[in-house]
Formats: structure tokens, C-alpha cells, sequence
């Protein structure tokens, strides 16, 4: 589903993304997991086409369609969803509204039918159970004086209306509580499918005990540079990152 | 590929065409044989000719104001015509089959409803061409109620008592340089009077074309809400595309007696010149409103969006006890594009209350400034007001400023100000893409929010052209 070769981005002039390679399949879920400053968040970013980053080399590859020629808004069309670390606040914006034309836009590209006010509003009152939203936040400005942790469930509330076929998760887990951690966790299971996939940026094992990972990755100084199982995951809680850069030889 | 957001801003004006139909104009220049001419073509009594003499003569001792954060270069006022009329087979139109059928295209391609059968449901309509009006709609009807609204040349020869009361009472001919002027040549605009205890069954109003190069639009509009009545009225306006200016310098006078109400909305779309700052409308506009009875309450609500130049302050003097003051504004500049506009609030009865929300945007290489005067004289005890004056740029290169005034003479006023400067920035738009939104719908998206509270004071067609036109203006500016 995605193919990423030998990919390099920087951010004023600083390189960033020092050659990475992934491959993920349709049904897989994967981890990638590292220090602080690593490159984690930027991999992300440059995968959605955030233009602070520029690409200096390699390629995405998704679904057949090279995404590093679309523009951000298509690339969330044809199916790739950023779940964002800090979502940001936009006053006068309705939640719904928001939702809705975000639903609207990805309907029209797939040729289906747009939904009414009166028929989102059935839709998604569905969705805000799946993430036990309280159904006054759609009415609020979009993000507006959310907490971090309502933030989060409003982006896993928006994964769920546009069902995306990657889901790319930017610390889900931060700012949120262990209860809250689960709930999210368990909705985001729900959006598994065969024909869908998942890759999990987080530096905290804890999320993977709800969502397990298939595969995890350590991206560290802008490369990744160890894969694993699901086991990974419990060695880095113990023994932290630093003997896998000393490993690598890059302290 | 070009970012978003140095993209949303290139929209051509769609109002830019020229009518080509033979008018009626005046020679270049002013004097005061010009005015006598204006006033003689339009049958006017001893006393208005003496009025817009009297207003010349003061003009002539004024300098053009240049305290306004806009540059540019001064009209030559020996330049403009100050008469054009479209000619015509009678002066006035009982019948739509009277006027020009060149005219009602032109406003039927503006999409202005002239037509009685064709109008929009409850919207009296006076449309004025240049120095003119052509045609005002369902005259009769709201003449069973005794509204009079007309045009207001009409209205000096069929209501001269009304008109010679009001002129002139709540802007005097020597208010300013522009109303001085304005005063001594206007030719035509709209006259509306609402008797006691009548609310005005359906919205007023009154659109403005200019389509003559070299002509000004001098127009006059005078709204008068006696006690117990209330009205709401709009006035919207566009201008052909011209690579020379054209002034409009018009003086509006709303008075409102006790218990009265008067809305008043404005979306102006004159022409703004292209994209390097040539053309364009100079807009330099008096407008108030006289609260002179107890109770009374007037609103102001204007999306400005055209013109080259903005200058306009629609205030509210508030004389009667308890009366209320309300301005609603959103400005959008673009481009080369300057607005220095706001309100000025004159707390003069007791418990007198005003409120002022202003939203400016800024995309381009525009300037938007917000000047707004809220003064408390000393008898207005429990004066209140309240102002919120809210900023937005988009893009890197255009500017935004606040210029409040605030004066209080009376110790018990309470008075609010809160300002705020936000940014259409990258990861605003990012935000929106990521979710499948292009850029475009994105800003209106953010834009809409941001003006909210502008917005839904607005009568509701009025609401719906104002979004649309604010994301034609923008289109093109976010990349």
C-alpha cells in the first residue's frame, strides 16, 4: 500500500529525513517509535505533504500513485489521514461543519453521494459514540479550547467519518489519560480492516498494549535503524533507546 | 507548485463592464454655475440651491483631509463631471416599460431585481445609475402604510417639508471636506420616511452603479424612522472597470425619534483597481445616524470589500435617554487596497449603550485600519460601550492597524475595548488539506468563522452574498 525508498526532507536547510525505507502492507499495523528530535513527527508530516518540508530525494509511493506529486488536500483524498500531535484551534469554525465538509470533499472524489446537515448529523452522531464524545463538541468551534485530550478523541473522531485507507497517528497517546488512552485505542482498532493500514508514531509502549503493532520501527538522527516484532516494544521500555544507538554506533 | 497560501487572491471583478447607453452629462469642473445647472436640471426650490451654495462656499475654504493611513493622489476636482444621467423618455418611471431596456439588463446582468415580478420576495429596491434613479419598486405598496420611499430627487418635489427638516440635521454641510462637497453637488439617492408606530413591512433598498468614466456619484441618502417605527434597509454598489479613479463621496443622515429603529447594511463591491493598484473607486463616504429619541436604536452593518481607497466612519450619535448605538463591520483589502475604516460612537443621553464588532482582512499588499471614536459627554451618565476590533492577514506582505479613539467625560461610563491579530498561516491551511479541504474552500471556510458575528446581523440574502463575495475576493491569495 505504501513504499517509501531512500527518502530524504529537509527543513530550512536542515535534512531531517536522512534516507528512510518502508513498506507497508494493506492490513499491517505498524510502529515507529524513537527519541525525541529523531525525525519521528517529520516523517509523518512529509508523508501528508506539509509544505514547511522540502523532499531532497527518493519517493513515496501510495497505492500506485506517487504522492510526492499531489498537493496535501489530494493526497487526504486518495486516502491518507495525519492524526496530528498538537491539532490546531480555529475559532468561528464549527465542528460539524467541518466534519462535514471534510466528509463532503473525500465523497465527491469517490463519486458517492454528499450528505445533507440533516443526514451528517445522523451520520456522525453514530461516530461520536465510537470515541464517547459528548455530542455539545460538535457545535463548538473546531478545537476551540479543547483540552489535549479532547483534541485527540476530535482527531479520532475525524479518522472515523473519513475512514482513511492510511492512518498515520502522531502521538495519540500525549495528554491523554489511561482511560481515555483505551477508549481512543479500542476506537482506532475498530478502523482496522484487511484493505486498510496503520502506522503509529509514538515514543510510549503503552498504546501499543491496546493497538499491537505488526511491525515496529526505531527512527533515530533521521534514519530508521532497527525493526522488529511487537517484543521491541517491551526491550525499549526497559532498556530506554541508548544502547540501540550505541549499537548503531550513533550516541 | 505555487503555497496556498500566495494563490487565493486573483478573481477578476465581474462587475467591471461599461453599459454603453447616451447620457446626459454636465461639463468637467465645478463652480458655482455648475451647481446652479445641477440644481435648475433637476427643477430644485430657491431653498436647496441655496443650501448647496451655501455648502460650496464652505468647501472652498476647507483643505482635503490627510490623516487617514491611506496614500494616494489626490483627486483634481476640476476633472470630474458632476452631472451624468442616462438619457431617458421620461424622468421618472411609473412603469418598468418606461426605462431604457439597455438599463434593466445592465442591472439585470448585476443581478439587481428591478423588475417587480422578477424582485426578490419583500425587497423594495431604488436603483441609481450615475447621478440618477431609474426606478424605485413596490412604491405603491409600501405607500398604503405611508412609507414614502423614493428617490430623493423625488422627494424634493413631492415631500419638500420632510426633506428641508432633515437635510443637513445630523451631517451639516460643514462637517467635512467630503460632506461640504457632497452637499453642494449631490444629484440623487434615496429617501426613505417611516411613519409612526410603522414597521416597514419589507426590506429597503437602494443599489448604486456608476458607469460613467469621468462622472463622480455624489449621492444622498436619507432615512427618517418616526417614533415607534422601524425599518431595515440595504444599499449595495459596483463600479465598471476603469484604469482611471472615480470618487464617490456620498453623505447618508439616518434619524431616529423615540422608540424607533433603523438597520442599515452596506456590501460594497466598488471596483478596486488591479492587482498593481491601478483604478479604482475612491470611496470617501460620510455616514450617521441620529438617535434622537428616547430608546431609538440604530445599526450599522457593512462588508467592504471594493474601492481603491475606503474612508468611511458610520457613526451613531446618541442623544436620546437609553438609546443604542450598534456597528457591525467586516473589511476585506487586497491586493494594492486601502481601507481606514470604523465608527464613531457620540454618548450624549443617559444610559446610552454602543456596541462596535470589527473584523478586518488583510491579503496582499493591502492596508486595513480600524479608526474608531467612542466619546463620552458629561451628562451621559451609564454610558456603555463595548468594542471588539478584531485583525486578520493573510500572507506576509500586507499590514493591519487599530486606531481607537476613546474619550470619557462622565465617570460612570463603562467602556470595553479587546483587539485581536490572527494569521491564516500555513499550519491553519495544512490542517484543512490534510482532511481533504483544497486551500480555497479552506480560507472561506476560516474567513466565514472569523466574521460570524458580522455576518449574522446581516438580512439573510444579504448574508449569502457577502460569503460568496468574500471568497471571490480571495480567491487566488492563499497558494
Amino acid at each position: 500500500m505504501l513504499s517509501i525508498r531512500n527518502l530524504t526532507a529537509a527543513i530550512n536547510g536542515n535534512d531531517v529525513l536522512k534516507g528512510i525505507d518502508l513498506e507497508i502492507k494493506a492490513g499491517e499495523v505498524h510502529a515507529i517509535m524513537g527519541p525525541n528530535g529523531s525525525g519521528k513527527s517529520t516523517l509523518g508530516k512529509v508523508i501528508a505533504g506539509h509544505p514547511a518540508y522540502q523532499v531532497t530525494g527518493g519517493e513515496v509511493i501510495f497505492e500506485g500513485k506517487n504522492l510526492l506529486e499531489l498537493a496535501p488536500d489530494e493526497r487526504a483524498r486518495a486516502g491518507v489521514f495525519l492524526g496530528f500531535q498538537l491539532p490546531i484551534e480555529v475559532p468561528g469554525v464549527s465542528n460539524a461543519s467541518f466534519l462535514r465538509l471534510a466528509y463532503n470533499k473525500k465523497a465527491e472524489a469517490e463519486g458517492r453521494d454528499e450528505l445533507d446537515p440533516l443526514e451528517f448529523d445522523d451520520f456522525i452522531q453514530e461516530k461520536i459514540k465510537g470515541v464517547k464524545m459528548n455530542a455539545s463538541f460538535l457545535d463548538r468551534s473546531l478545537n476551540e479550547g479543547f483540552s489535549g485530550g479532547e483534541k485527540k478523541r476530535n482527531e479520532i473522531l475525524q479518522l472515523s467519518v473519513l475512514e482513511p485507507k492510511l492512518a498515520i497517528l502522531d502521538e495519540l497517546d500525549s495528554g491523554l489519560d489511561i482511560d481515555a488512552l483505551r477508549i481512543l485505542g479500542e476506537a482506532v482498532n475498530r478502523q482496522l480492516r484487511p484493505d486498510r493500514a496503520l502506522l503509529m508514531i509514538t515514543h510510549f509502549p503503552r498504546l501499543l498494549e491496546t493497538v499491537q503493532p505488526d511491525k515496529i520501527h526505531v527512527l533515530a538522527g533521521g534514519r530508521l535503524i532497527r525493526e522488529g516484532g511487537k517484543e521491541l516494544a517491551l526491550e525499549l521500555e526497559e532498556r530506554g533507546y541508548d544502547w540501540l544507538l550505541q549499537d548503531t554506533g550513533r550516541a | 507548485m505555487s503555497s496556498p497560501l500566495q494563490q487565493v487572491t486573483g478573481q477578476e471583478y465581474k462587475y467591471g463592464f461599461v453599459t454603453d447607453i447616451e447620457a446626459d452629462s454636465a461639463p468637467p469642473g465645478l463652480s458655482e454655475d455648475i451647481i446652479r445647472f445641477i440644481s435648475a436640471k433637476k427643477g430644485e426650490p430657491e431653498w436647496l440651491l441655496e443650501f448647496r451654495l451655501k455648502a460650496y462656499r464652505h468647501w472652498l475654504t476647507l483643505t482635503e483631509p490627510d490623516w487617514a493611513n491611506v496614500t494616494y493622489t489626490k483627486p483634481d476636482f476640476q476633472k470630474i463631471v458632476y452631472y451624468s444621467a442616462p438619457k431617458q423618455k421620461a424622468p421618472t418611471h411609473e412603469s418598468m416599460d418606461e426605462v431604457d431596456p439597455e438599463l434593466i439588463r445592465t442591472f439585470e446582468k448585476l443581478g439587481v431585481p428591478i423588475n417587480e415580478q422578477k424582485a426578490l420576495a419583500g425587497v423594495a429596491v431604488d436603483v441609481v445609475f450615475d447621478s440618477v434613479s431609474v426606478t424605485t419598486t413596490y412604491r405603491e405598496k409600501l405607500a398604503e402604510v405611508g412609507i414614502i420611499f423614493c428617490s430623493f430627487s423625488e422627494a424634493v418635489r413631492e415631500h419638500p417639508e420632510l426633506v428641508k427638516q432633515y437635510l443637513g440635521s445630523v451631517v451639516p454641510t460643514s462637517d467635512n471636506f467630503y460632506a461640504a462637497l457632497n452637499s453642494a453637488v449631490f444629484t440623487d439617492g434615496s429617501f426613505c420616511f417611516i411613519p409612526k408606530g410603522v414597521k416597514c413591512p419589507m426590506d429597503l433598498s437602494t443599489y448604486f452603479r456608476i458607469n460613467n468614466k469621468e462622472s463622480g456619484q455624489f449621492e444622498r441618502t436619507l432615512i427618517v424612522a418616526e417614533a415607534g417605527a422601524s425599518v431595515s434597509y440595504l444599499e449595495g454598489c459596483t463600479a465598471p472597470q476603469f484604469d482611471t479613479n472615480q470618487l464617490h463621496a456620498a453623505v447618508v443622515e439616518l434619524v431616529a425619534l423615540d422608540n424607533a429603529s433603523i438597520k442599515y447594511s452596506t456590501v460594497q463591491n466598488w471596483y478596486a483597481g488591479d492587482k498593481n493598484g491601478v483604478g479604482g473607486i475612491y470611496n470617501f463616504v460620510t455616514k450617521r445616524g441620529l438617535c434622537k429619541g428616547v430608546n431609538s436604536k440604530i445599526s450599522w452593518t457593512q462588508v467592504e470589500t471594493g474601492s481603491a481607497i475606503t474612508w468611511k466612519y458610520p457613526g451613531c450619535v446618541l442623544l436620546g435617554d437609553n438609546s443604542i448605538g450598534e456597528f457591525y463591520s467586516v473589511a476585506l483589502t487586497n491586493h494594492k487596497q486601502q481601507a481606514d475604516t470604523g465608527t464613531k460612537m457620540i454618548h450624549i443621553g443617559r444610559n446610552t449603550k454602543s456596541t462596535i464588532i470589527s473584523k478586518g482582512i488583510s491579503a496582499g499588499d493591502s492596508a486595513n485600519s480600524y479608526r474608531g471614536l467612542v466619546k463620552v459627554l458629561p451628562k451621559a451618565t451609564g454610558a456603555r460601550n463595548f468594542s471588539q476590533c478584531d485583525s486578520m492577514l493573510i500572507g506576509q506582505t500586507c499590514s493591519a492597524n487599530t486606531f481607537p479613539y476613546i474619550e470619557v467625560q462622565n465617570k460612570s461610563a463603562k467602556v470595553e475595548h479587546e483587539a485581536t491579530t490572527s494569521k491564516i498561516g500555513e499550519e491553519q491551511l495544512f490542517y484543512f488539506q490534510q482532511r481533504g479541504i483544497p486551500a480555497e474552500d479552506a480560507i472561506s471556510m476560516i474567513i466565514n468563522g472569523f466574521c460570524k458575528d458580522v455576518f449574522r446581523e446581516l438580512p439573510m440574502e444579504f448574508a449569502v452574498e457577502a460569503t460568496k463575495l468574500l471568497s471571490l475576493k480571495l480567491e487566488g491569495s492563499v497558494g
